[in-house]
């Protein structure tokens, strides 16, 4: 036969909304030519809750509650962005006290974030899960010390304009020393399975390569851009709160592929135990909250507050027309913008590289949809 | 320290090269003229000195005479920020042009400004609708969008407009 | 107590008795039947009881407490399943090929079934022995392959269709070092008969050919569909697996289809090369704890260890599936036979030298893995030079 090519025929199948492995209500139009995916349209809105309108129909503590709801995992970073940002508009300083336990809630946070993120990567890949469970055993015991915090597990509305909402039990801080005595030798027990598990790396190792100008141009930040060697983390580039004070590393990938931005956030889960660990050393007596009141103004202007949130840069662009509500509420959302880069990491991959490529990137998607 | 440049000096530094397409520059942003935003954006993106490689969020805003897309920008490589903005007065098709050539971060942004605000952006390669459905009617962040007041809901019903 | 012992006994006296008074061709006819019951009396009750093991071993792995409910601890649940199975609706898709579609899930339990027909249970205790016991296994167990393409086929699903496709040539791909690492077996006892091969286990065939073990233990793992080479029951992948579209008995039986040839290549490992009944030369079995139960006991061990590594181990991906039959595992597998073929002209009688020869592949091995030409990189792909990508727009 002289090398006649066969015929083949791309075809378009539909990871539709509701589907085990996307992370939520998450569409993507994928076009494969055999196992090999040629092109993705991703579909998104199907979470559309419109937080940006409500909210120019509330005052803005009534706010708070509604960026709970953004990205669920990772409540407390949610909350801390939106009143950074309001801070930052009406010019409000928080008492230290109140600055430490926002950090404390905050990085306990991002354990608990990196650890659902990681398990459920880990559960993509196809290991039944067992690694997530493992994974979801630690975050119990951190949405327990939240419970003891706030009363609530997963939307805790903690910050507040000018400070923190309450005041932490007396049990709190002996919670927060075991967890934190036992929390590195977790991570170290994990590793040992996962970190050279040669199925995991034939799985990753080279698989959704993020080169470092692609990621800054589609404006990826968070685990996803350091994975690819960028070292760009708003706690160390843009310090807010008090996070110049705490001494912490910064981890970075080389490869930007999937198995870096999975060890860049187990990396990034020990380093936020040791901020948690000095922000509780130096945990000093006073006020919880400025005094404020109760029906906040801010003066006419605009402000943009940032933070490192566990997804990426999460940030608040206010406006305000002198009046109780915001007059724009514009959420910056992560994993919104890291979408973008989904596509172009995908192509010429394998369908379940897809997967795998997805999960790592870290999507949450009421984040997404807002 | 992320530091935020002085509005009024890149303004300066910028009138040597554009001219009057800088319009304003208050603390709160350099305002240029929407026609020549891609140049003026081209050259922040690339001047030595600014450098800003990051596309930090494209919002627009409904000021009720006109609208503004407000771009804040970041420079990875000599951490400073800034922000940029541009007005258009077309209530009812404004028309913006689009940066996503320069950074690709744009892309899925500007589709959601168009999807709620109605500001089309021009010379984007795929402007549809990305939170909302196809066929929604109206542009919902709009200030005069379905304006509901709640006690007139509960007392009459849906409002009729 | 030597008949609990000794379970041949019982059947060397039935057959007595009835050889008393039947004919020949009867005879013949009715002891086979009591040889089927018999042997279905091991194997169904073992599948309540790996349904079992596997799902509470899975929620221990998993620092859960498993099956819980139903029972006390949970022991009852594979009645529970059962009836959950039967009473389901039992759908045909419409544009289906009926006899085929009802046909397949037979045709995927009977050759697990029939399998059984040649593993020794004890001394005496086996349905027949067949002079090419290893060769009538392999061959009936490939049948299944046949079973699961005829499922996706008659399921006039897209998809289905596709995911029979992806089964089948991992299933046939598989079949190779499968019957390889049995090859280096069938030479140290010179016959294919399961029966020799077990009573030829002074010493354990693991000592003396581990990596026929491994390969073989591996191989199962793919022919099984589990484990890291269960991409069919992926549910992360679109291809939903050749049976999509079965519900109610037709997936009941599909069920049990999995776990009898689960339970029967356990027990293929298990007399092959862990010394069936026979262990260290009938020292300590059949003294004091009866074989059949030996045999038994390694059984569950043995899926046992298909569960441990089920829950732990993420899947592999398609094309480093095959991959890895052709070019690690077949070359392997070639180089145990020969080196066992070497072994056996060499010292045929001695089995402390052809052990040495039987562990002679995993430097071999070793060697090949490091060394194999076209190594591919991690990724399974040629890596992409991808610092100059010049990022697209979106369309």
């Amino acid at each position: 036969m002289i090398g006649m090519p066969l015929k083949t025929e791309p075809f378009v199948v539909n990871f539709g909304p509701q589907h085990p492995s996307t992370h939520g209500v998450f569409r993507m139009q994928v076009t494969l030519d055999g196992e090999t995916v040629i092109d993705i349209k991703p579909i998104v809105g199907y979470l559309h809750r419109s937080i940006e309108k409500l909210a120019e129909e509330r005052t803005y503590t009534q706010c708070i509650p509604l960026t709970d709801r953004l990205d669920y995992l990772a409540s407390m970073s949610n909350n801390l962005a939106y009143v950074l940002a309001v801070e930052k508009l009406a010019g409000i300083s928080v008492p230290e006290r109140a600055e430490h336990l926002r950090v404390i809630m905050v990085e306990l946070q991002r354990i608990a974030s990196h650890l659902a993120a990681v398990g459920f990567f880990l559960n993509d890949l196809g290991t039944m899960m067992t690694p997530l469970l493992y994974m979801y055993r630690e975050r119990e015991k951190i949405l327990e010390l939240f419970e003891m915090v706030c009363g609530q597990r997963l939307t805790y509305n903690y910050m507040r304009i000018g400070g923190v909402s309450q005041d932490i039990p007396d049990e709190f801080v002996p919670g927060l020393r075991k967890f934190l005595d036992e929390f590195p030798g977790f991570v170290d027990e994990y590793d040992t399975l996962l970190e050279k598990n040669e199925i995991v790396l034939s799985r990753t190792k080279g698989v959704g390569v993020l080169p470092a100008q692609l990621a800054i141009n589609c404006g990826v930040t968070g685990p996803s851009l350091r994975a690819s060697g960028v070292k760009w983390d708003l706690r160390k580039t843009d310090p807010y709160s008090i996070y110049d004070r705490f001494d912490f590393d910064v981890p970075t990938g080389t490869a930007g592929d999937c198995y870096d931005r999975y060890r860049v956030r187990v990396q990034e889960m020990r380093q936020s135990a040791r901020i948690v660990g000095q922000a509780l050393a130096a945990l000093p007596r006073g006020e919880i909250r400025a005094r404020l009141p109760r029906v906040i103004q801010a003066p006419p202007g605009e402000a943009y507050g940032h933070i490192e949130a566990p997804k990426g840069e999460l940030g608040f662009y206010l406006v305000s027309d002198g009046g109780i509500a915001p007059y724009r509420f514009k959420i910056r959302a992560p994993s919104f913008i890291n979408l973008t880069v989904l596509r172009e990491i995908s192509i010429g991959m394998k369908v379940a590289d897809l997967i795998a490529i997805f999960g790592s990137l870290d999507v949450v998607m009421p984040e997404v949809d807002r | 320290m992320t530091k935020t440049l002085s509005h009024q000096d890149l303004a300066v530094q910028l009138r040597e090269q554009f001219g009057d397409a800088i319009i304003e520059a208050t603390d709160a942003g350099l305002v240029v003229d929407a026609d020549r935003l891609v140049e003026i954006a081209s050259y922040l993106q690339l001047a030595p000195g600014l450098g800003f490689d990051f596309l930090n969020s494209v919002s627009g805003v409904d000021y009720e005479r006109y609208f503004e897309v407000v771009y804040h920008l970041t420079s990875i490589v000599h951490n400073h920020s800034m922000v940029l903005k541009v007005r258009c007065y077309d209530h009812e098709k404004p028309v913006v042009p689009s940066v996503v050539s320069l950074w690709q971060a744009a892309d899925f942004q500007e589709r959601e400004v168009y999807d709620l605000m109605g500001i089309s952006f021009a010379g984007h390669p795929n402007l549809e609708r990305i939170l909302l459905w196809e066929g929604f009617p109206g542009h919902p962040l709009r200030k005069d969008f379905l304006k509901v007041d709640a006690y007139r809901f509960y007392r009459e019903g849906y409002p009729p407009e | 107590m030597d008949y609990i012992y000794h379970l041949s006994r019982i059947m060397d006296a039935i057959a007595g008795w009835l050889n008393g008074f039947l004919p020949d061709w009867l005879d013949i006819i009715v002891l086979g039947l009591i040889g089927v019951v018999g042997v279905l009396a091991f194997v169904v009750p073992s599948l309540m009881v790996l349904i079992y093991i596997e799902r509470k071993l899975i929620g221990r792995f998993q620092i859960r407490t498993g099956l819980m409910r139903v029972g006390p601890h949970g022991v009852l649940q594979p009645v529970a399943d059962a009836i959950k199975v039967l009473t389901k609706e039992s759908m045909t898709p419409d544009k289906a090929d009926k006899t085929v579609f009802n046909l397949a899930p037979v045709i995927a339990l009977a050759p697990a079934l029939m399998v059984w027909a040649v593993l020794p249970f004890a001394k005496d205790l086996h349905f027949t022995d067949l002079n090419i016991g290893i060769l009538y296994v392999v061959s009936i167990s490939t049948l299944t392959i046949i079973g699961a393409f005829m499922a996706g086929w008659s399921s006039n699903n897209k998809f289905a269709l596709l995911g029979a496709m992806r089964t089948v040539a991992q299933m046939v791909s598989y079949e190779v070092p499968l019957v390889l690492s049995l090859i280096g077996v069938v030479l140290v006892t010179g016959s294919l008969s399961l029966v020799s091969i077990v009573d030829r286990q002074t010493v354990p065939f693991l000592l003396l050919q581990p990596v026929g073990f491994l390969i073989y233990f591996i191989s199962a793992l793919a022919e099984l569909n589990r484990a890291p080479m269960d991409l069919m029951e992926a549910e992360s992948e679109i291809i939903a697996g050749y049976h999509t579209e079965y519900s109610g008995f037709k997936f009941a039986i599909y069920y049990l289809a999995e776990y009898t040839h689960a339970l029967a290549m356990a027990a293929m490992v298990s007399s092959v090369f862990l010394g069936g009944w026979n262990l260290f030369g009938g020292w300590f079995s059949g003294s004091f704890i009866p074989q059949y139960i030996w045999f038994a006991l390694k059984v569950y061990f043995i899926f046992a260890v298909l569960v441990w590594i089920r829950a732990t181990v993420p899947r592999m991906r398609v094309d480093q599936l095959m991959g890895f039959a052709w070019k690690t595992l077949l070359p392997i597998a070639l180089a145990n036979v020969f080196l066992t073929g070497l072994g056996i002209l060499v010292f045929p009688d001695n089995d402390l030298l052809l052990a040495v020869f039987g562990w002679l592949p995993i430097p071999v091995g070793l060697l090949w893995l490091r060394f194999k030409p076209g190594a591919v990189e991690r990724g399974g792909r040629e890596a992409v030079v991808r610092s100059e990508y010049q990022p697209t727009l979106a369309k």
